[in-house]
């Protein structure tokens, strides 16, 4: 079997993966860091959302493979020791969350929404931008709280 | 008020481990040594089957079993219920057919049971899976809820001629009809409550592991009520003795119903752990969440409401045929009787109600409950047909239900559909809502929008739902095989910290931090030394779960009871220990004090001495650690306003929720911040429900609405932000004042949503989801 080689959240890793692992199957399955999920198979649902060399991609849409070399962050990558990363902080100050599925994906897209408009994003953009993302709890209200305000926390 | 008690917006415990990776789901758990489970479903709405070839399968590399019904049914294991009767107008039963976990020469819809394999891995598992041969018998199928036991069609099921489960009339046919003859007018509405997939973002998952010493099986699964789940594989699937099985429902992504049902997957995998004996791992696909969970809705109706000259509902008529589905789920069968039809009146004093409600079998999946489960049936057509009147009448659709609503002063309120409102005051939710959706200028806004080349709408709903589900004596009487109270422990340890113990179960509920909060209140223990455990039989006494907004009016009371004890308990222990008589030791902001003196122990002091009784009297017990089991007196009744404002573009049918407001009441609010939040998913839910949302089988019975693709389910841009408001009155029933709030979005926004719509439009009716083309094809005027 082929082997892969990334990083993944600062660290080296390697795995024998077949080449049809995908790298949500890799990370979740062959690292075990589980906080990246699953909720579909058509790369709608947005729960699988990673970082890949500092871009979101959909982790259930890319073979572990095609992230040989690359530098991958995943939610369990955010926190630095026992603080939260502004944005996690912000979506737990607004109630940005509530079964907390679809809430990694959430965090991951909400910092690359940050990264392409900038701290200061509007509501109507972050709700454009987060079509990508599905949550059936909370009505995106808090979401939308959450990442405006953990936005402008980036900023500080 | 503590610090973090009751009425303060506590930040949630719960939220650390999800924020940071470290949920617990149950596709999140590995043993050593694990399988992994493909099902084999029947790509055929209706066949039978005429031989299973497994030999490839079997064969394939890394297989370890491939299973069929045969083998299940060898072993004993028992089909899947339904758990509430429900009794037909010829005086029997609802027709119920068996509900083989794996097909037993037969299958009745796409997604059907047909075999499992289980591999080494996922992969290997699906490759084998492929090579699973059926030989089947197509047979025509029935999909059409409407059409469904017309005379010529197909049958489905030997045990349910015409495909009528059953036929369930409710209320005095011939007074309705008298009044119906004498009415002023007569307003009418035919319509579609659109069926839906619930859809909670965790796909439905099961791990079974079987331990050969103690001979137990343990099963994670992804559940709404991991007790009822083992009481029903235990005593009605037999799958192993009650106290032989754990089930443990782990941190669960979102349920809103579809976890509540015990399915086949869950037994199956639970059956074949022991029977390889090695832990068997099953995650639903998002394509089999579609296809094999319990869908909702699915109603056709006619309804007639009858008013005098003056607007006054004198009655109301309701003929629905409401689609279960090829096999009957779990509580399928109270869902478009009990939850439906006992909520007709709304928040109104229509006299006379009579429905008739005909539940069909198709080849479709199972249908049963889903956020809200039968009230937002229920509310949609009164809400659509108040309005109806309303025009009819050439009133206001606020004055006409102002003239029709429920007086404050006549709570309780007997409505002639079996339910007694506990408290509401409708007229305050009302005005307030107008207030704060600015009701009064909507015109000026609908002339600013004409200029855009827009049509701007604003629709109404005054919703009334029955939760905090429910009285077991009320529900024994119908036919439920359970009673619905709930229970709590609340345990202290020796060091003063507590656990609480629930019955209930949160799959984003936040019941660890509203309950914390709970407990804060009552005993004055900080809320950072509270910890609230669910989800696993092997620890939490037995409990009924969540669903029908029932963790807080239900469990949470029988939480506060358990503290009551404590109370009590910790009376006589500091009395004992302060030397005073026991009725002379008060206790406030956790501290037991003799009256009149300031000689008081901490209640941490009071748990540290009943575990160090050294010097107990014979009838003092040591220990603090109480539970209590709470059975309410009756549902709580929820109610509210919720009022939508949208812009359609008539060249694109495009509709935007400029605005919404609500304005509810659920009594009084433990965490404020917790409460919007469920508005908040209830309002989405439900507009996702009236533009978005259609579950769709052709007429061969293929779903072809079998992805997040083709089933359109709300985004952050199809929704405002929201204005919320609460006018809040007190239950008499509930100790706790509380009602539930969790299924009020989504049951008060379709017809305000659609209300808006038909408003903006000027039209009478548009069916559920009005998707741009059908909302386009509305504006065009009449074809």
């Amino acid at each position: 079997m082929p082997v892969v080689n990334m990083r993944v959240n600062g660290n080296a890793v390697s795995g024998e993966v077949e080449a049809r692992t995908l790298l949500v199957q890799f990370l979740r399955e062959d690292l075990r860091l589980t906080g990246t999920h699953v909720g579909c198979d058509t790369s709608q649902c947005g729960a699988c959302v990673v970082h890949v060399n500092g871009k979101s991609i959909k982790s259930c849409t890319m073979l572990a493979l095609m992230a040989d070399g690359c530098e991958v962050t995943t939610i369990e990558g955010l926190a630095s020791g026992t603080e939260l990363h502004p944005m996690q902080q912000a979506f737990m100050d607004n109630h940005g969350l509530q079964c907390g599925f679809c809430t990694p994906g959430m965090v991951m897209t909400a910092l690359e929404i940050v990264n392409r408009n900038g701290k200061g994003v509007d509501e109507r953009t972050v709700r454009k931008e987060l079509e990508g993302n599905i949550c059936r709890c909370t009505g995106y209200h808090n979401i939308v709280k959450s990442v405006i305000a953990g936005a402008k926390a980036m900023e500080g | 008020m503590a610090e973090n008690g009751i009425g303060v917006s506590v930040r949630r415990k719960e939220d650390k481990r999800f924020l940071i990776g470290k949920g617990n789901y149950t596709d999140d758990i590995n043993i050593v040594g694990q399988t992994y489970a493909v099902f084999v479903r029947s790509p055929h709405a209706h066949a039978t089957i005429n031989s299973i070839d497994t030999t490839d399968a079997a064969k394939s590399p890394g297989v370890v079993a491939v299973f069929t019904g045969d083998e299940l049914a060898a072993d004993g294991i028992a089909p899947l219920i339904c758990g509430v009767t429900v009794t037909s107008d010829d005086g029997e039963p609802h027709r119920a057919p068996a509900h083989p976990a794996l097909a037993q020469g037969k299958v009745n819809y796409v997604g059907d049971h047909v075999a499992i394999v289980i591999a080494e891995s996922l992969a290997q598992a699906r490759d084998a899976a492929e090579k699973v041969d059926v030989d089947y018998g197509l047979l025509p199928a029935v999909t059409d809820t409407g059409s469904a036991a017309d005379s010529g069609q197909q049958q489905i099921h030997e045990a349910a001629p015409n495909n009528i489960c059953f036929n369930w009339p409710l209320g005095d046919k011939q007074a309705v009809a008298a009044a119906f003859a004498s009415a002023h007018k007569i307003s009418k509405l035919d319509l579609i409550n659109n069926r839906m997939v619930t859809n909670p973002m965790e796909p439905r998952a099961a791990l079974g592991e079987y331990n050969t010493g103690t001979e137990e099986i343990t099963l994670h699964v992804t559940t709404q009520n991991p007790h009822v789940h083992r009481l029903v594989l235990s005593a009605f699937n037999q799958l192993a003795p009650e106290h032989k099985l754990r089930v443990i429902g782990p941190d669960v992504g979102g349920g809103f119903g579809a976890k509540i049902f015990i399915y086949a997957e869950e037994l199956v995998v639970g059956w074949a752990c022991r029977k390889v004996n090695r832990p068997v791992k099953w995650t639903a696909d998002r394509t089999e969440a579609f296809l094999a969970d319990a869908h909702g809705r699915d109603h056709v109706t006619s309804a007639e409401m009858a008013l005098d000259e003056n607007g006054k509902f004198l009655a109301m008529r309701v003929m629905t045929k409401a689609n279960l589905g090829a096999y009957l789920s779990t509580f399928s069968t109270m869902v478009p009787s009990y939850l439906y039809a006992f909520l007709l009146a709304g928040q109104y004093t229509t006299p006379l109600i009579y429905s008739e409600v005909k539940a069909v079998f198709t080849n479709t999946a199972p249908v049963d409950a889903s956020r809200g489960a039968g009230r937002p049936e229920a509310t949609y057509l009164v809400e659509r047909l108040v309005n109806i009147a309303a025009a009819d009448m050439g009133r206001d659709p606020v004055e006409i239900r102002r003239r029709n609503f429920i007086p404050v002063d006549a709570f309780p309120y007997q409505t002639p559909v079996v339910q007694c409102y506990d408290s509401g005051d409708y007229h305050a939710a009302l005005d307030k809502a107008l207030v704060l959706a600015d009701y009064e200028n909507f015109p000026a806004r609908a002339e600013q929008a004409k200029s855009r080349g827009l049509r701007r709408g604003i629709g109404l709903s005054t919703y009334v739902e029955a939760c905090g589900i429910a009285p077991s004596a009320a529900v024994g009487q119908l036919g439920a095989g359970v009673g619905l109270w709930e229970s709590a422990q609340v345990r202290f340890n020796p060091t003063g910290n507590v656990q609480v113990f629930t019955g209930a179960h949160s799959h984003g509920q936040g019941h660890e931090t509203t309950f914390a909060q709970l407990v804060t209140e009552l005993l004055g223990v900080p809320f950072e030394d509270i910890e609230v455990i669910h989800g696993d039989t092997a620890k939490t006494q037995f409990g009924m779960g969540t669903y029908g907004s029932r963790s807080l009016a239900v469990g949470g009371v029988a939480i506060a009871k358990a503290c009551e004890k404590l109370i009590a308990k910790g009376k006589k222990i500091a009395a004992h220990a302060l030397e005073a008589a026991e009725g002379d030791i008060e206790f406030a902001d956790g501290n037991f004090t003799i009256a009149g003196t300031d000689k008081a122990m901490n209640i941490a002091e009071v748990a540290f001495n009943a575990y160090v009784p050294h010097s107990y009297p014979e009838d003092l017990e040591p220990g603090f650690d109480e539970n209590a089991f709470f059975d309410p007196m009756n549902f709580s009744f929820p109610a509210g306003t919720h009022i939508c404002e949208v812009e359609v573009d008539p060249e694109t049918g495009v509709v935007e929720i400029v605005k919404y407001s609500a304005v509810d009441d659920f009594g009084k609010l433990i965490n404020p911040m917790i409460v919007a939040g469920q508005v908040h998913g209830g309002i989405t839910h439900g507009v996702g429900q009236a533009l978005l949302e259609g579950c769709r089988y052709d007429s061969e019975g293929q779903l072809v609405t079998a992805s997040f693709m083709d089933y359109a389910m709300p985004r952050a841009d199809n929704v405002p932000s929201f204005d919320l408001d609460y006018a809040p009155t007190n239950p008499p029933h509930n100790p706790l004042g509380v009602k539930g709030c969790g299924e009020a979005g989504a049951i008060g926004a379709p017809p305000a949503v659609i209300n808006a719509i038909t408003n903006a439009l000027g039209i009478k009716h548009i069916d559920m989801p009005a998707t741009p083309e059908n909302v386009w094809r509305a504006a065009q005027g009449p074809a």
